[in-house]
């Protein structure tokens, strides 16, 4: 008999990227308000108080928790913003609150004891001593680990502490430790941290110069793309740049996380849910991916092992890693 | 009156070459108007072994010429080793200890301590939460805009506000070693080529642009951060402190005239042209203070 | 690595016989349906719904100047030539743009895929992608909706229209040599 089994969250963006989640097969689906409480504040994405309510209502309905992540650090001064954000998020019958910042799971562990906290990868807590904190200081139920860990760290972590542990295994690949970033920022005086944008598209331009198209941000050339290659959105730590030794992709190149083939080793460290990233993805994206990982998960379940990355064949072409879990990466 | 302010000489973030790094706390001991000095290893525990056995005799030398040393703790703890060392440090460590990571922050509990620059303090709230905790002093995120600073003075009831003034302002840190990946040699076995550069390995744009500086796991900005020319706005904001990063440009002369002008001896303009003239090959910013691109430099 | 199918040279310059006027009435007519069927559309553009976004298919011998405004939609279709005083212009294969307004293709894959172009105001582009995601737009019924109760028929017809020439075409485009 299989023990508990995996569960499976997913991003939504859009509330019909949300109903496109579920539908696919997730077990939880997290999204954000349309403003700066959020780390995904991207133009024309994130919800307003009403499609978030009617979200949850459609998610409820079909057996699957919503998880309102309220989780870039409150502006000083402004903190009622994203206190209004968690009030509103709790009353909407949210099934937990993801959050990083100490002051906002002060407030939000001290005015809805009851309402289950989730600890932000925007925390970055990376050893079991620092999510005891937050477990002991906020009763914090779960906590998303940053994606500086190999596997093999990650289960030293959950058998050193009582709480759940959420991993990314697909999308987006922050390969700095993330909430703790001000790349962007330097860049463009837009912050991951404070705005909940990365390499803002404001900040953004393309030119064609010759054979190349020249993406740049904030004035900073970020790559020069030859016509025969793909082109990225220019995320800043995802360039092409030079030192004195070498040039080329300094920090990472434009790849995304695919921990597909990682799943069984995951499950085997203890982790209670996998998570995929991409709130900035369209619906036809979202709908592939969480079927993907749906039936990847069920065939995990019943013993069966599933080609994922055959089902993950999403015709982008884009290179992948397995990131910080293979210590090689390092 | 002019209110107080402190002089902090933050940790080197560099992997400098022993002899270097004695001569250079031997020298801030002696001639440096510095209130502070944090010590200690930040960005990689590789590094720690070359000046550990040095620590004493700088601790000694700081404390003789009436500094307040202060112990600095790596900004990501991630390996039991690195765990342990951290532990033993906080055990061991008789003085005051500035945490850059919350996993030293929780060690930290009802003994005063320094909140440092590596630990996301962004509002009021936060820093009452710690301040309930023990903290007392707290050097914030270098890429807070001059309103939260004073918003967060404000409220900080007791607790010293301190800013990150002078030098190439932390941006990120990493699982990966640039320093290594740049050189094509692995984390494990790096060859401590981060030596290599006691500023940091400069990274430029494919366009030639001057960007960023790389130090091991830790990104830097390439300017360097320069706050002399708004000491007086931050002190209206109710800052107590200014925290200068070591670099191998003459770090005394550079707080002596941060000294200077916090102390009303030297208009903040005219420090400026002193620091551009010494170092003409340094480019300044602050934007960061100014709510723009942390790369900017306005109002001079 | 362009890899969109291109309609045939031959119908593009067919095409430019074509007068633009009818088509200019009948897509602002088609606009305003629209926003008045997804007012939450606005919301979700926020600032950028008072932009000027120019399309310019590049198989298409026109370019199409789109106004989401809230209060005064609209399309203005122009000859292709220079390019037309706009925020934003986004160029690429027709099928290719029809794909990002239906979401088959979203922000990452767009500036992913070589045939899309992106000139100007990139977060205004992104913001009315994302907008039109989060309605769940469907280009085929949207064309279909005026015309109310009869529109089952017309638009299972469109579709596999759509889905037939896409494939055709598909079929017949020459591939790029290096893939």
């Amino acid at each position: 008999m299989m023990g508990k089994t995996i569960e499976l969250v997913c991003p939504a963006g859009t509330p019909a990227a949300l109903r496109v989640a579920v539908d696919a097969g997730a077990d939880a689906v997290y999204c954000g308000f349309r403003d700066e409480t959020n780390a995904r504040n991207f133009p024309g994405l994130n919800f307003s108080r009403d499609e978030l309510r009617e979200a949850i209502g459609y998610a409820h309905g079909r057996g699957c928790k919503v998880l309102v992540a309220i989780n870039t650090f409150p502006r000083a001064g402004s903190v009622g913003i994203w206190r209004a954000a968690v009030d509103d998020a709790v009353r909407s019958a949210a099934d937990a609150l993801i959050l990083c910042d100490v002051g906002l799971l002060d407030y939000a562990a001290t005015r809805h004891p009851e309402t289950r906290l989730h600890l932000s990868v925007q925390a970055a807590a990376a050893t079991p001593e620092a999510i005891r904190f937050y477990t002991e200081a906020f009763g914090v139920k779960r906590v998303v680990l940053p994606r500086v860990l190999t596997v093999a760290e990650i289960a030293g972590i959950n058998s050193a502490i009582d709480c759940e542990t959420e991993v990314f295994v697909f999308g987006g690949l922050c390969v700095m430790a993330e909430g703790r970033c001000s790349l962007s920022s330097y860049a463009t005086g837009k912050s991951p941290n404070m705005n909940g944008v990365c390499s803002p598209p404001s900040h953004v331009t393309y030119h064609e110069e010759g054979e190349e198209l020249v993406p740049r941000l904030g004035g900073f050339t970020i790559n020069r793309i030859p016509r025969a290659e793909p082109a990225a959105y220019p995320t800043l730590c995802k360039g092409r740049f030079a030192t004195a030794k070498c040039s080329g992709y300094i920090f990472e190149e434009p790849a995304s996380l695919n921990a597909g083939a990682l799943l069984p080793g995951l499950a085997k460290a203890g982790v209670t849910a996998l998570k995929i990233e991409g709130r900035q993805r369209g619906r036809a994206y979202i709908s592939a991916v969480v079927k993907a990982f749906r039936q990847a998960l069920d065939a995990m379940a019943e013993g069966r092992s599933v080609d994922l990355d055959r089902l993950l064949a999403l015709a982008e072409g884009q290179t992948s890693t397995q990131g910080a879990y293979a210590k090689t990466w390092r | 009156m002019r209110p107080q302010v402190g002089i902090t000489l933050g940790p080197v973030l560099f992997n400098w070459q022993p002899d270097a790094w004695r001569d250079f706390y031997a020298r801030i001991a002696d001639e440096a108007p510095v209130d502070t000095v944090c010590l200690g290893e930040v960005v990689c525990s590789k590094r720690m072994p070359f000046f550990a056995e040095l620590m004493g005799e700088a601790i000694e030398r700081l404390e003789r010429a009436g500094k307040s040393v202060v112990l600095s703790t790596l900004a990501m703890p991630t390996l039991s080793r690195e765990r342990r060392l951290m532990k033993d440090l906080v055990a061991g460590f008789d003085r005051v200890i500035e945490a850059n990571d919350m996993s030293i922050l929780a060690q930290l509990a009802g003994r005063p301590h320094m909140i440092g620059p590596f630990i996301n303090a962004y509002n009021e709230t936060t820093l009452a939460y710690m301040a309930r905790r023990g903290a007392t002093s707290i050097c914030l995120p270098p890429e807070l805009p001059l309103g939260s600073i004073q918003t967060i003075a404000a409220a900080a009831e007791g607790v010293a506000v301190e800013v990150f003034a002078w030098g190439r302002s932390p941006l990120a840190i990493s699982a990966r070693c640039y320093h290594a990946r740049v050189h094509g040699l692995t984390k494990d076995a790096c060859q401590f080529v981060c030596g290599e550069d006691p500023d940091g390995l400069d990274v430029d744009t494919l366009d030639g642009q001057a960007f960023l500086t790389i130090n091991g796991v830790q990104t830097l900005a390439r300017s360097y951060t320069c706050l002399i020319g708004d000491v007086p706005q931050l002190l209206e904001a109710g800052i107590t402190g200014l925290r200068l990063s070591p670099h191998t440009c003459d770090m005394v002369a550079v707080s002596r005239l941060y000294r200077d002008v916090a102390d009303g001896r030297c208009e903040p303009q005219a420090a400026m042209e002193k620091l551009r003239l010494a170092l003409p090959e340094v480019t300044f910013s602050n934007g960061f203070l100014h709510g723009v691109a942390g790369v900017a430099l306005t109002g001079s | 690595m362009p890899n969109a199918p291109q309609l045939p040279a031959l119908l593009t310059s067919a095409m430019r016989l074509l007068p633009t006027k009818p088509l200019e009435l009948a897509l602002s007519r088609l606009m305003i349906s629209t926003a008045q069927r997804h007012p939450d559309l606005f919301d979700r553009l926020g600032p950028h719904a008072e932009r000027t976004i120019a399309i310019a298919p590049t198989d298409v011998p026109v370019v199409f100047l789109l106004r989401p405004s809230r209060d005064a939609p609209g399309v203005d279709v122009r000859p292709d030539g220079p390019m037309p005083a706009c925020d934003a212009m986004i160029t690429g294969p027709v099928f290719a743009l029809v794909d990002l307004a239906e979401g088959r293709l979203d922000g990452d894959a767009l500036f992913f895929s070589r045939d899309i172009r992106i000139e100007g105001d990139v977060e205004a582009v992104l913001a009315l992608r994302n907008a039109l995601d989060g309605e769940g737009l469907d280009l085929v019924a949207e064309v279909m909706a005026p015309l109310g109760a009869l529109a089952g028929g017309p638009e299972r017809a469109g579709r596999r229209c759509i889905e037939l020439l896409r494939t055709v075409i598909q079929a017949t485009a020459p591939r790029e040599a290096a893939r």
